[in-house]
């Protein structure tokens, strides 16, 4: 399968990696708090490649909700926030496709300053930077599971990444691939889109979930997991989908 | 059919501001169609190579006649008046229905045939002449049932998306006094029965305009139905209505704006008809107006600009999962859809439109099929930034005053992971409670809360564990 509408401008120059250089994490806030293994998933894979690890304290959000939101001056101190943790670092690897985009795409509209934006700009998402800077296609994992993919809008849309997940995923050991119906339409999260607009995004989220059902997967994975707290939410409410199982690829990628 | 489900629970967000208008009552086959034309204008993008270099330069295009409304317009002026058009210039919708209005008084006008045309809608035409007893026929058959109906569009190219065949056959057969069919074709010969008799009585005829073109000042009509080619050649006057920005600099470029606008639009190679005007025929009258009615606002933001490259196609409209399931009414005005959200705030102000440009999850489906490559999602992060610092319904000091809080909180590590730690005891606690205020409320009426994990944060892990990860000597398993 091909990229949906593929358009050229999603061709970045990636830089070259060392080996050896410090790659420093940005771990979102709600992976930080609410989904902590993927996080520690996404340690024990870039280790793995022999990357040594830092995790700056300092960090908390890539600034976001407020940034979709309009509040672009809050938006601001957070941002600053961001770049005083990560000042020091050449690279930056997150697990989220939505963040990497606000760091990369989306702070030179509130900070035009040529530090921030720069900053911003060395934020590489935890599998493009597997695939197009560290040229891994196969983690050598194995995970005997039907498993279906959401592609984030975000990450596919504003950073152009659709098939390094999916090549990760298709290489996994043993793995029932089933493609998601309709793959490249938005799940309706949209950060406080989910609560400002709950019966749009809720009718769009269960599309989502029907699509999901149709693929008869258990595991439903993304590179965004902010998308599958929404679609989990929804697939957790109804005892028919209960099953379906939300998890982020890094954690099917270190499975064994 | 049956494999489409679409869910309409979504609810009008314009609802103060969208009083008379109605709720779609036929989004179902709404959305099912909007899905449709997207699958087909895909299909056959995909068959041309060169597809993304027409984009860029299509918006190169646009982005120099924008950037050049002043000299185009004038030199479109010069050269179609010169083959005997008379062209008017309209700062707002008043200033362009006096003109019409003034054009059919002057001419004894009693009956007017009109092909689609949105500026027409922008300016509410229809009222005018229906306060003047003018009598005023649409007869583009969507906007010709649309009619009948009493409604407004839900669409810019299609404008009954709403209607499926069986609403079209009670709604003829109510308002005609035709037996009742659901048959296509037996529509079809219905409305082109009536309408044949509306061309060929009327006085006057009218047509939007799809392109300007300075150069040979000429301009274009699209469509399929033939009704815009009797609509304007039939009467003795032909009355064109154009908004500033349908001026491109030359004909050269017309034919890649042919291809985008019918391939974006409806899947076609082509229209079934192009016209081209190229002045007043002999014997017959030619006016085109041309409006203003707040375009040259969006000129004063310069962030803004790219929404003046819109050709109508409505592109955006089909993708959009916003729009596939609230349908165009929802919008409260003229342009409904991603185009809308951009565009409606600067034409009818941000203190009645500012809602709108929050009616998206940002998703960026409307960008990817964008044939002249508006920059949609990054225009209503813009407009939503506008929105809550001025007058609007969106500038609330409560909701500044969250996300200032938010900010603070989010600035220093123990700051934030005291803010965490609430909303994690919030999350624990939300079960027990009787009911859910407000955001909390419009999350949990749909979808269950994250669990909090027992084990405890990120960091606490990076602390014990995590910093202590050796990297491995060599890369396995290389690509």
């Amino acid at each position: 399968m091909t990229q949906p509408h593929s358009s050229p401008e999603h061709k970045w120059e990636y830089p070259k990696y060392e080996p050896g250089e410090t790659v420093a994490l940005f771990i979102p806030c709600y992976i930080d708090q609410f989904f902590p293994e993927i996080g520690e998933a996404t340690a024990k894979l870039l280790t793995k490649y022999g990357v040594p690890l830092a995790y700056p304290e300092e960090q908390t959000c890539c600034g976001q909700p407020a940034f979709n939101s309009g509040y672009w001056e809050e938006a601001r101190g957070v941002i600053h926030q961001f770049c005083k943790a990560f000042e020091s670092y050449k690279w930056i690897v997150s697990p989220s496709g939505s963040c990497t985009a606000m760091c990369r795409v989306f702070f030179e509209h509130v900070d035009p300053d040529e530090r921030i934006v720069g900053i911003g700009r060395r934020v590489f998402e935890l599998t493009e930077f597997l695939v197009n800077i560290l040229g891994v296609t196969d983690t050598g994992a194995r995970y005997p599971h039907k498993v279906t993919m959401h592609s984030g809008c975000h990450g596919r849309r504003e950073l152009g990444i659709f098939n390094q997940p999916l090549t990760l995923l298709q290489n996994i050991r043993d793995i029932d691939y089933r493609e998601l119906p309709n793959i490249e339409e938005c799940c309706g999260f949209g950060g406080t889109f989910s609560v400002k607009m709950p019966g749009t995004s809720l009718a769009m989220g269960k599309t989502k979930v029907e699509n999901i059902v149709k693929t008869g997967a258990d595991v439903v994975t993304s590179i965004d997991i902010s998308c599958l707290m929404h679609v989990g939410g929804i697939l957790r409410r109804d005892k028919a989908t209960r099953h379906i199982q939300c998890k982020h690829i890094a954690e099917l990628l270190v499975q064994e | 059919m049956s494999d489409h489900s679409l869910h309409l629970e979504g609810a009008p967000f314009l609802k103060a501001e969208n009083a008379g208008l109605y709720e779609p009552n036929g989004s179902k086959s709404m959305a099912v169609c909007a899905e449709r034309s997207t699958k087909h204008n895909q299909e056959l993008l995909a068959q041309i190579p060169y597809y993304q270099d027409w984009r860029t330069a299509a918006n190169g295009i646009k982005d120099y006649a924008i950037g050049n409304l002043d000299k185009l317009l004038v030199e479109f002026e010069r050269n179609i008046t010169a083959r005997g058009a008379v062209v008017h210039w309209a700062e707002d919708a008043e200033e362009a229905n006096r003109i019409v209005l003034k054009i059919a008084q002057e001419n004894n006008v009693k009956t007017v045939v009109k092909a689609k045309s949105m500026v027409s809608e922008e300016m509410e035409l229809n009222h005018t002449f229906a306060a003047a007893g003018i009598r005023a026929v649409e007869t583009d058959l969507g906007e010709y049932l649309v009619q009948l109906a009493n409604q407004r569009p839900t669409h810019i190219v299609t404008p009954a998306l709403h209607l499926s065949a069986e609403d079209v056959g009670k709604l003829l057969s109510e308002k005609l006094n035709e037996p009742y069919t659901a048959e296509h074709q037996a529509l079809t010969d219905i409305a082109r029965r009536h309408l044949r008799e509306e061309f060929i009585n009327a006085d006057m005829g009218m047509s939007g305009c799809n392109f300007g073109i300075a150069d040979t000042g000429s301009f274009v009509v699209v469509e399929n139905e033939g009704n815009a080619g009797l609509s304007t050649a039939t009467p003795p006057i032909h009355v064109a209505l154009m908004g500033i920005e349908k001026v491109i600099p030359s004909i050269r470029y017309l034919p890649q704006f042919l291809n985008l606008l019918a391939r974006s639009g409806t899947g076609q190679k082509l229209t079934t008809y192009t016209h081209l005007f190229h002045g007043a025929t002999p014997g017959r009258k030619l006016h085109i107006v041309i409006l203003d009615n707040g375009r040259t606002k969006v000129l004063a933001d310069p962030k803004a600009r790219m929404g003046l490259f819109c050709i109508r196609c409505g592109a955006c409209l089909n993708v959009c999962p916003v729009y596939r399931r609230v349908g165009g009414w929802a919008y409260g005005w003229v342009y409904p859809g991603p185009i809308g959200s951009i565009i409606t705030p600067h034409l009818v102000g941000l203190d009645k439109a500012g809602k709108l440009p929050f009616a998206s999850s940002l998703c960026g489906a409307c960008n990817e099929v964008c044939p002249v490559k508006i920059d949609i999602p990054h225009q209503l992060v813009h407009l939503r930034h506008r929105a809550v610092n001025e007058p609007s319904p969106m500038n609330l000091m409560s909701e500044r005053f969250i996300w200032r809080a938010w900010s603070w909180m989010f600035q220093g590590p123990k700051r934030y992971g005291l803010a965490m730690w609430a909303v994690k005891l919030g999350v624990r606690l939300a079960p027990f409670l009787p009911w859910h205020p407000d955001k909390l409320g419009a999350w949990t009426r749909g979808r269950a809360l994250p669990q909090v994990p027992a084990r405890g944060s990120f960091r606490k892990w990076w602390r014990q564990e995590g910093k202590d990860l050796k990297p491995q000597e060599q890369p396995n398993n290389k690509g």
